[in-house]
């Protein structure tokens, strides 16, 4: 099939024969062959993974360790997260950011479970990898390690039913924090349990060797409530939730609080500056960005993609589509772009420039389907 | 008598008369996806031979579809615009785009049959 016939150049993950036992799409995806999606198709993988639970692919994103003594305060040069203040076991969303206050990437950074001083372990985007660690080492050669994960596979379990499910074999996964990590087992094997995920929902990230992953994964999906969900679906549980994508809604023009990521600066952090940008960064902080993301929701049933300029009804070009589509959960087109900050607000009537047409939408608050993280048990 | 012919981007049109009637193939509903959206044409507007003419959008992506000949749109399928799914159920049949008027008969002549079609899918496939 042509659109199986993936460039033999393409990286494969620890799962990609198990992506073609079950019969997936596989496509060109920042450097891998990645199951875009399974016989299931996006829009009832979509569903499935809001009411029960998907097993995802993602051994394509980096996993690192950062190594050294200070560590902690040593990446704090680099992004605008409080770090320092990381408990043991605590993960932490946050941005590299460049000399003007740019987004490099964005990234998860855990201390370990041990509370070890000298590590932090990091899960970066798999196209900005190579970008990533020569940025680190440029700055922080010196002082700091990268070691490299590129043994380890990762698994994403994301679900309301994704606690039950893990939980049959690693009970105790039932009562971590949202975003806490711990060493675990799944049928013998080691692996390394996040709670965390990129489709809105409670879930788990699993990292495990390579050669151990397609047991485990196929051990996950045995179970009733799990099926294998594809990188376009991926697209759409994010989008639906308000959550960026690389290289889309977040680069290296787009600041963390023109992103709409200002609750992942740190209160310390706001005071004290001390990352790249933070003249830009603490600025807009204090007057407020140019331009901001924001959700937009198309009032019609026309998807609005990526690109898609964004205009007032009197035809003022006020900005642009970064990610939009179809949201199955939200049953109709659900975007995200940024406005010139005076149109920003909740419930501003925009027109959106589709196919040549101008189309009504209204900037919404985000995200379009409420995130459901698990906050403990009531 | 009714013709039914292929362009290799994966439209048929059924010719009937002096009307035809146009579509997408199962191969092409197949590749697609779920269909999320459909935009037919309007009556009375002309359309050119390999032209856009009508768009469909997965959850993924938005698709032109091309004429596969000349001539003027007599209706759009109205139905699709609540149940843009019938292209994936009956992509033949009640998930048609729109009719119209062939302005050169001939110009299907450069079209494929279904035998032709069939091939060139297996050699899609190869």
């Amino acid at each position: 099939m042509p659109d199986t016939a993936v460039n033999d150049t393409l990286l494969k993950t620890p799962l990609d024969a198990l992506h073609v036992r079950l019969g997936a799409k596989m496509v060109p995806f920042a450097g891998y062959s990645m199951p875009v999606q399974y016989p299931l198709g996006v829009l009832k993988e979509h569903l499935h993974t809001r009411v029960a639970a998907g097993l995802f692919d993602v051994s394509h994103m980096g996993q690192a360790d950062l190594v050294g003594e200070g560590v902690d305060a040593a990446l704090e040069e680099l992004v605008p997260g409080d770090i320092q203040s990381l408990k043991a076991g605590r993960i932490r969303y946050t941005q590299l950011l460049n000399a003007d206050g740019g987004i490099i990437d964005d990234l998860m950074a855990a201390r370990p479970v041990d509370g070890a001083a000298d590590r932090l372990h990091l899960v970066v985007n798999a196209a900005c990898k190579d970008k990533d660690y020569a940025a680190i080492e440029a700055h922080l050669k010196d002082r700091v390690r990268i070691e490299r994960k590129d043994d380890r596979a990762l698994l994403a379990l994301q679900g309301p039913k994704a606690a039950e499910v893990l939980a049959r074999f690693d009970p105790d996964s039932a009562a971590m924090a949202f975003m806490s990590l711990r060493p675990a087992a799944v049928d013998g094997t080691e692996v390394v349990v996040s709670r965390c995920g990129y489709t809105g929902e409670d879930g788990y990230e699993i990292s495990v060797l390579a050669d151990a992953a397609e047991a485990v994964a196929e051990r996950l999906l045995s179970e009733p409530e799990v099926e294998a969900i594809g990188l376009g679906a991926r697209d759409s549980l994010r989008l639906e939730s308000g959550l960026c994508l690389y290289g889309h809604d977040i680069d290296d023009t787009t600041s963390p609080v023109e992103a709409d990521l200002t609750w992942s600066i740190g209160k310390r952090r706001r005071l004290e500056g001390g990352f790249p940008g933070d003249a830009r960064v603490l600025k807009e902080l204090n007057e407020g960005p140019v331009r901001k993301r924001v959700g937009i929701k198309p009032l019609g049933r026309a998807p609005a993609r990526e690109g898609v300029e964004i205009e007032t009804p009197d035809g003022i070009h006020v900005g642009v589509v970064t990610s939009g589509g179809f949201g199955p959960t939200a049953d109709g087109p659900v975007a995200m772009g940024y406005v010139e900050t005076a149109h920003a607000a909740p419930g501003t009537r925009l027109h959106l420039i589709v196919r040549g047409k101008a189309l009504e939408a209204e900037v919404v608050q985000l995200p379009f389907v409420p995130q459901r993280y698990y906050r403990g048990s009531t | 008598m009714t013709d039914l012919r292929y362009t290799k981007e994966h439209e048929w049109i059924r010719v009937d008369g002096d009307t035809a009637t146009v579509g997408i193939t199962e191969y092409a509903q197949s590749q697609l996806g779920d269909i999320v959206f459909v935009e037919v044409p309007d009556p009375g507007k002309d359309v050119t031979k390999g032209g856009e003419a009508a768009v469909v959008e997965s959850v993924k992506a938005a698709s032109e579809v091309y004429a596969p000949a000349s001539g003027t749109v007599i209706e759009g399928n109205a139905a699709l615009v609540d149940a843009p799914d019938t292209v994936n159920s009956d992509p033949a049949g009640d998930g048609w785009f729109f009719k119209m008027t062939l302005k050169d008969a001939s110009e299907l002549d450069g079209l494929m049959d279904q035998g032709a079609y069939d091939t060139y899918l297996k050699d899609l496939d190869a």
